[in-house]
């Protein structure tokens, strides 16, 4: 345990202490104190980094199975339905995916429902496939179907018509005979289709309009505040979920468990776990002190 | 006639596409691929119509000196500087669509992906951020145990956020996980189920509604 490590420990400790010595008072905390802790219990982790063991959820684990049982050369597509609000939690996991399909010698259909997911899909193909997969070829191994608008219409159209909706790539480059989408109809022709989103249109728009109508396995990364609504889909519609942070920190710790040469590789999703666990620990203390304070000022007001 | 012609389309073309899901007839078929097919075309004028809307509205707030009418130039700079860089490269040649032949343009673009990267996502990343302030001190004030239900809700919340420390050893920890997970499929998924299964029957009133003329308030008031 770093210096740092036990400086973060110190003063979340400290500030836990505090509150609880002015809650068993019944004294309230003053709000301005709560925002300075969190800011802290937040700030001082990624300073100094701070990480958990993670163990895969079923629902993790059924996606990273799935493209483990596939065999080499099986197509996947990837939907980009998100923003920048929420990429800290589902970019992670996009990222990690990207790097476990093409690891495993799959090819990657990339596209997006929402105008801003094509940026952050450049952000995948320019940080994680030139630098791990400098031998990753486009349309042989990868092709950038890109932004297209429209929301349910497109899932509409390439839930029966692929190659309508999308006659070239995002650069032109004609779809038709590429390797990348060899034998792709319909959406419903991929082994896989992954989106990652938690907006709308998003994972759940996709079950509607085009798992569940075409039978094609489909699993979703999500922002966590999303992913309960996506619960009742499992396990019929969808094989699997990621779930917020967590979910993307738990598919990290399996791919980086069984590959090697990615042992070292960047993982945001448990980096950004340490300031999230801190942060629920410190929330969590909020909760119970909170209702120390207005069982005390009960009594006091029952014996008054 | 203003009125009466889209309420005629409305209700053949809400008519057919419910009585066609029943009709496995290639004809059928064909005629919901074509309506199918015009619905993205739909989305992108809606995408025009939504780029009209806020120009005129935030210029019609400049014109006029509205209150904070100041950020409206703001609103208005960051349309057009994204679609203008959208449209060009990185040497400012003007390309109507993206090809393999030219570097950095559209999203590729380095003044498109500076934006992106030092203007939009720090923004959007500071108002997700705010939240974790806010639900702190919200939960502090707010979350008590109040009454049974209260009471109940606290505590699926606590086991919840239990499982994510790692503080508690493996039997504990298992334990925590598995009731969370049981959480999280049962009452949770039986509470969602319900709410889908409602909605869709308040989708299935509304569309009909609509359909027959009942409901008109999408065509204004006037």
């Amino acid at each position: 345990m770093t210096t740092g490590v036990i400086f973060t420990l110190v003063v979340i400790g400290g500030a836990l202490a505090y509150f609880a010595w002015r809650s068993l008072r019944g004294k309230e905390i003053d709000r301005r104190l709560i925002f300075l802790v969190i800011g802290a219990t937040v700030a001082l982790p990624l300073i100094f980094p701070l990480e958990f063991e993670h163990q895969p959820s079923p629902l993790v684990e059924r996606i990273y199975e799935r493209i483990e049982a596939l065999p080499p050369g099986s197509q996947i597509l990837l939907s980009y339905d998100f923003d920048p609000g929420m990429a800290p939690e589902v970019q992670p996991m996009a990222d990690v995916i990207t790097r476990h399909v093409l690891a495993r010698g799959h090819r990657i259909a990339f596209m997006s429902l929402w105008a801003t997911g094509q940026a952050q899909l450049n952000q995948t193909l320019n940080n994680v496939i030139p630098v791990d997969f400098p031998e990753a070829e486009i349309e042989r191994d990868w092709v950038n179907l890109g932004f297209k608008a429209g929301n349910e219409g497109v899932l509409r159209v390439i839930a029966s018509d692929l190659p309508k909706m999308f006659p070239t790539d995002v650069e032109g480059r004609p779809t038709a005979g590429m390797p990348a989408l060899e034998g792709i109809r319909s959406a419903g022709d991929f082994d896989l289709v992954i989106s990652f989103g938690g907006g709308k249109p998003g994972p759940r728009e996709w079950i509607l309009f085009v798992a569940d109508p075409t039978g094609v396995d489909f699993a979703a990364g999500t922002a966590a505040v999303s992913a309960p609504e996506l619960y009742p889909y499992y396990p019929n519609q969808m094989l699997g979920l990621m779930g917020g942070a967590k979910g993307a920190a738990e598919y990290e710790t399996a791919f980086m468990g069984q590959y090697e040469q990615f042992a070292d590789m960047p993982s945001p999703g448990r980096r950004i776990m340490g300031p999230l666990t801190m942060a629920h620990i410190v929330i969590l203390a909020l909760i119970v002190l909170g209702n120390v304070i207005y069982f005390r000022s009960r009594r006091e007001r029952g014996t008054a | 006639m203003k009125r009466q012609l889209p309420f005629f389309l409305v209700f053949v073309f809400g008519a057919f596409m419910a009585i066609q899901y029943f009709v496995p007839h290639k004809t059928s078929e064909a005629i919901y691929e074509f309506f199918i097919d015009i619905l993205p075309i739909i989305g992108v004028f809606a995408l025009a119509l939504g780029i009209w809307s806020l120009t005129k509205v935030s210029v019609d707030k400049i014109r006029y000196r509205r209150e904070n009418w100041q950020y409206a130039i703001f609103t208005l700079l960051g349309l057009f500087l994204m679609i203008l860089f959208g449209f060009t490269d990185e040497n400012w040649g003007f390309h109507w669509r993206m090809s393999p032949e030219v570097a950095g343009e559209g999203t590729d673009n380095p003044n498109f992906r500076l934006l992106f990267n030092y203007v939009m996502i720090p923004i959007q990343a500071t108002m997700f951020a705010l939240l974790a302030f806010f639900i702190a001190s919200a939960s502090y004030r707010a979350f008590r145990a109040r009454n049974l239900l209260a009471t109940l809700l606290l505590i699926a919340a606590l086991i919840l956020m239990l499982r994510f420390t790692p503080f508690f050893g493996d039997w504990i920890g298992l334990r925590l996980s598995e009731t969370a997970t049981w959480l999280m499929n049962v009452p949770n998924t039986a509470a969602q189920r319900a709410i889908v299964m409602g909605v869709g029957l308040g989708l299935v009133a509304t569309a009909l509604k609509v359909v027959l003329g009942i409901e008109r308030d999408y065509m204004g008031r006037g």
